[in-house]
């Protein structure tokens, strides 16, 4: 089941920028020329074209990196509570209400702190998951609340603003929580195991490049990170 | 890893690293010294502290915040030990099971700081005398049953644990120089905040009470008190970055989701009035 979530007219609607519109092509055609292409390409930061939604450089392209990963755990547990899975208890229901909210509140404050800044919603591609079931759905959780912990603590040294790391940091242990909790509604006990957590009792780290090629499967969007940070 | 090979690379790039490291024999001897005993995850962290060094960014920020983060280690650590050695204090099954996840993890936790501190050439501080009873050192403090009464130690659990994730918080920004030793900051900070989350649950369930959640709501103790206020207070915010979560862009946000949202740090200061009473 592909899920729409609220794109903005003039995002979803463009052919411009759409890369099976006849009308972008006519309009590469009329600036035949490399130079024009690569232009366009650089100076458009919605470009959802073949290059992807460009999610910007430096900081503002880390928290567009991090609102990209927010969207798509708010329309996966909206989606959830919105008809939970056969079995449920009250206890579930509560806790992934909770953590709705939770992703909510966290997708709504990058798209108010990037402004003008901030990507368009993404289309998420949830096909893969059957939300009626619980294992399904609470396996994915699982797969979201983990990678989300490992990008933002990935993310951390990429970050330039101490205000923006800190925000970060306070995020990070939510979702921290998260997994937590999920990992024990699954399998109680399993909440930091080994899977997760090495030798030295470190939780792991990713770049985005290995947090964003986990999460396109989820995506229908196309994200860019060409312009995020390496180091 | 090749530190003669990283070495000769950076050679290349800036002929003048001798200059700055004092010589390539004492660098190679400064790793001779370690390299042995130390954790294999400590060596990314020790090149990059003797780069910084090199490149003219003070390490004692960093140490003092590595000292400070092993004290916390240390009273997590032996806090744990001391109450998974308690006789029937943990019930067998799945409650030993987590606490001996938690106790090898904080146990692991100091090691790893430890090797890092002497990896900057620092001197790991010594272990204080801890009071668990939280009385300064009279062993007859408000929490003097807490290595008898299981729920007092699962509630003193979640304390330390929810205090050591506002303590590695309020540090990222001191750490910010350098990318190892911030990045190894952040991977123990999301642990005790799953720690912290599992501790919370096992309470939960116990007290059959669901005011008890795995995240922070508000600046509330989970029915602890007053005793442990301190460690909550702040954590009520619900605005970040001058922006109101609170029904933020039309949403329903109420105002205990937008505190459970976000963690909030605690000062060094703050955490060491917090821990005082458990040091003799």
């Amino acid at each position: 089941m592909a899920h729409e979530l609220i794109v903005p007219k003039e995002q979803g609607d463009n052919a411009m920028l759409s890369p099976k519109g006849m009308q972008r092509r006519k309009f590469l055609t009329l600036f035949a020329g490399t130079a024009a292409v690569a232009a366009i390409a650089g100076c458009s930061k919605d470009d959802s074209g073949d290059g992807g939604i460009y999610l910007g450089k430096d900081d503002i392209g880390i928290l567009n990196y991090a609102y990209a990963l927010e969207q798509l755990e708010a329309a996966f547990y909206t989606q959830v509570a919105m008809s939970f899975y056969s079995g449920v208890t009250a206890n579930e229901q509560a806790l992934l209400t909770d953590i709705r909210d939770h992703e909510i509140a966290h997708r709504e404050f990058f798209k108010k702190a990037l402004g003008t800044n901030a990507i368009p919603a993404l289309e998420v591609n949830f096909s893969s998951i059957n939300f009626s079931s619980r294992d399904s759905v609470l396996g994915t959780a699982k797969v979201f609340e983990d990678l989300g912990v490992s990008a933002y603590n990935g993310a951390g040294m990429l970050i330039k603003d101490p205000q923006y790391l800190l925000l970060a940091g306070k995020i990070v242990s939510v979702e921290a929580r998260h997994a937590a909790l999920v990992r024990d509604l699954i399998n109680n006990g399993s909440f930091a195991d080994n899977t997760v957590v090495d030798m030295n009792g470190l939780d792991k780290s990713n770049p985005p490049s290995v947090v964003l090629s986990a999460a396109a499967g989820f995506l229908k969007s196309k994200l860019n990170a060409s312009g995020l940070p390496t180091s | 890893m090749n530190i003669h090979h990283i070495i000769t690379e950076l050679e290349k790039v800036d002929p003048e690293v001798y200059d700055r490291l004092d010589s390539r024999r004492a660098v190679m001897k400064s790793f001779a010294k370690f390299s042995g005993k130390l954790a294999l995850a400590a060596v990314p962290l020790a090149l990059g502290g003797m780069f910084k060094k090199a490149y003219g960014q003070s390490t004692g920020t960093i140490l003092d915040v590595l000292q400070f983060a092993l004290t916390l280690e240390h009273l997590e650590a032996e806090f744990y030990k001391k109450a998974a050695a308690a006789p029937n204090l943990v019930p067998a099954g799945p409650p030993a099971g987590a606490i001996a996840t938690i106790r090898d993890h904080e146990v692991a936790h100091v090691k790893l700081l430890q090797d890092t501190i002497t990896a900057l050439q620092g001197t790991p501080g010594p272990m204080p005398v801890f009071d668990f009873s939280a009385g300064n050192g009279s062993n007859n403090g408000p929490f003097k049953n807490v290595f008898t009464d299981y729920d007092l130690f699962l509630a003193v659990a979640q304390t330390f644990e929810d205090t050591g994730v506002r303590a590695y918080k309020g540090q990222a920004g001191n750490l910010i120089s350098n990318n190892d030793v911030l990045t190894a900051a952040l991977n123990i900070h999301s642990v005790e905040a799953r720690h912290a989350s599992h501790i919370r649950s096992m309470r939960r369930a116990r007290t059959n009470n669901s005011a008890i959640k795995p995240w922070i709501t508000g600046k509330d103790t989970g029915g602890i008190g007053a005793a442990v206020q301190a460690s909550y207070d702040g954590e009520e915010l619900t605005k970040q970055a001058n922006i109101e979560i609170v029904g933020i862009n039309g949403t329903n946000i109420s105002a205990n989701a937008a505190s459970e949202s976000f963690d909030e740090p605690l000062t060094k200061d703050q955490v060491l009035a917090i821990v005082d009473p458990f040091i003799a």
